[in-house]
């Protein structure tokens, strides 16, 4: 595997050659997905429903997280045999999640066929130092940030997109509203900067000074920011997208409610219109019961996975 | 004549990428959320993004039947990947109950390259884009399996089209709006204009 994977094709004019693999498409991909819903689904059944109510992708997980809080054990990548029944039962995108440095689930989801890995602290890092190197893939990455150095050091290894970490399998918003603003908050400094103190910055930061150099010339990451963890109802999706979110991951908390199908709706249309108040009303009623959700602030340090991953 | 309004409906997709584009092209962009934002453009891009989740969209706000009247009246549309589907009559491989706006006499395989991994960048020859080859992103792309004899073909790749034209409906496979290279956008402001300037003289 390389990362620009060429492939020549025959019968075409202009000797025309693809490569497959590059930054551009893997970049590309994410920007695809923008106001949209990532939904958690841990069989065929949920995925329908999630491509039912308008999700962009799927993710493809063997328990989501409030089950894996619940139950313990060590959480892995899920089961080829379920995530090949999820490729085949919907036609939107199938992400999955591999380990923190496990670069051989990774390897698996890829010949498997999904479209976009997620190397995820929800599940138990297979390795304290190291994340994946990611340019070493054709299948696209994206992985959780608590502030804009970690982000950076994501892209850096190869990240196509971005996602704030939150505190998953919670409900509970706050930790995924501490972290878009810090990133945001970083980014909004370093846009402030003369150039000649974006060196000092980048050593603060622990990133690139090349990424650092392109953050302040962009004013946003040079990927797309999605949000994750702790995302429960339309009004957090659309508290997210207003904080700044290219676009939503919600995890446990359409199939831990009362009524999945609806709450799904309910989301998918309070990402698109999250500036309207009175369709955020009307989207919100009937719900039923959200996902009952632990508060973060009563969660042992042990038991935060935001802290996974460096 | 003042530069075109265009819309660009933002329900989902690659929004920023085509405003961009379009005022890079000359045009001065704006998004769609709602019937009333469509009688104020000139011209309306589909955005990249998911077909089903945008169809889905246009159905529960209502904007489906409304654009349809303005594809019948004439109004430019330029989709790409995700718009080049919903412009067209019909879709293979997507949902059964998938809505498309229609207009453009083709039929379309969705992500008829394959899955991500199959995804794509190569050089294409554009037919209406003089010039060096335009750089084209494919991103789990569909292609054209059938076009009806109005639809000029513009570009292929292995011998499926990947950019047509019928009238005011442009359409690609790829995505001009992730590349540095507005060539094609500044084909469909073409379009807008030569279609205002004939509203004009009525």
């Amino acid at each position: 595997m390389s990362e620009a994977q060429t492939a020549s094709t025959s019968g075409q004019a202009a000797g025309t050659t693809r490569q497959a693999g590059t930054a551009g498409v893997k970049r590309g991909m994410a920007e695809m997905l923008k106001g949209g819903v990532i939904m958690d689904v841990v069989n065929a059944e949920q995925a329908r429903i999630a491509e039912d109510a308008g999700a962009v992708a799927v993710m493809a997980l063997e328990r989501v997280p409030a089950d894996i809080r619940a139950q313990g054990g060590v959480a892995r990548m899920s089961d080829p045999d379920m995530i090949s029944e999820i490729i085949a039962a919907v036609s939107i995108p199938v992400m999955a999640k591999a380990r923190i440095g496990h670069f051989v689930e990774a390897q698996v989801l890829q010949a498997l066929g999904v479209d976009y890995v997620d190397e995820s602290e929800v599940l138990t890092p297979a390795d304290p130092h190291h994340h994946i190197d990611k340019r070493a893939f054709t299948v696209p990455f994206v992985c959780g940030a608590t502030n804009l150095g970690e982000a950076l050091r994501r892209i850096a290894e190869g990240a196509a997109m971005i996602r704030s970490k939150g505190e998953a399998g919670t409900g509970e918003v706050s930790n995924a509203v501490v972290h878009m603003r810090t990133i945001r908050a970083d980014i909004g400094r370093l846009t402030a900067l003369p150039a000649e103190e974006l060196y000092a910055a980048a050593k603060e930061l622990r990133a690139p000074v090349d990424l650092v150099e392109e953050v302040a010339r962009l004013g946003r990451l040079p990927v797309v920011l999605f949000t994750a963890g702790g995302i429960a109802t339309p009004a957090d999706a659309a508290l997210m997208m207003q904080l700044g979110a290219d676009g939503v991951f919600v995890g446990s908390g359409i199939f831990k409610s009362g009524d999945p199908a609806r709450r799904a709706r309910a989301i998918v249309e309070a990402t698109t219109m999250y500036n309207d108040a009175d369709l955020l009303v009307k989207v919100s009623r009937g719900l039923g019961e959200a996902m009952v959700g632990i508060n973060v602030t009563e969660l042992a340090a042990t038991a935060r996975y935001a802290d996974r991953g460096w | 004549m003042s530069d075109p309004r265009i819309g660009i409906l933002a329900l989902q997709g690659d929004v920023r990428e085509h405003a961009r584009a379009l005022t890079a092209a000359g045009a001065r962009p704006v998004e769609v959320r709602r019937e009333a934002e469509l009688d104020e453009v000139d011209g309306l891009v589909l955005p990249g993004g998911e077909s089903t989740t945008i169809g889905r969209l246009l159905r529960v706000f209502a904007l489906l039947e409304p654009l349809r009247a303005k594809v019948a009246a004439g109004l430019p549309v330029f989709g790409s990947c995700a718009g080049m589907i919903l412009l067209a009559r019909d879709v293979v491989d997507g949902r059964p109950d998938q809505p498309l706006i229609g207009g453009l006499d083709v039929v379309v395989r969705r992500n008829a390259f394959g899955r991500q991994v199959d995804s794509f960048e190569a050089d294409l020859d554009v037919v209406g884009v003089p010039g060096p080859p335009v750089h084209a992103v494919f991103i789990r792309a569909p292609w054209v399996d059938k076009a009806g004899g109005a639809v000029e073909v513009l570009a292929s790749v292995a011998e499926a089209p990947v950019a047509v034209r019928q009238g005011p409906l442009l359409a690609t496979a790829f995505h001009p709006e992730l590349t540095g290279d507005f060539r094609v956008h500044g084909l469909f402001v073409d379009i807008v204009r030569s279609s205002r300037s004939v509203a004009d003289r009525r």
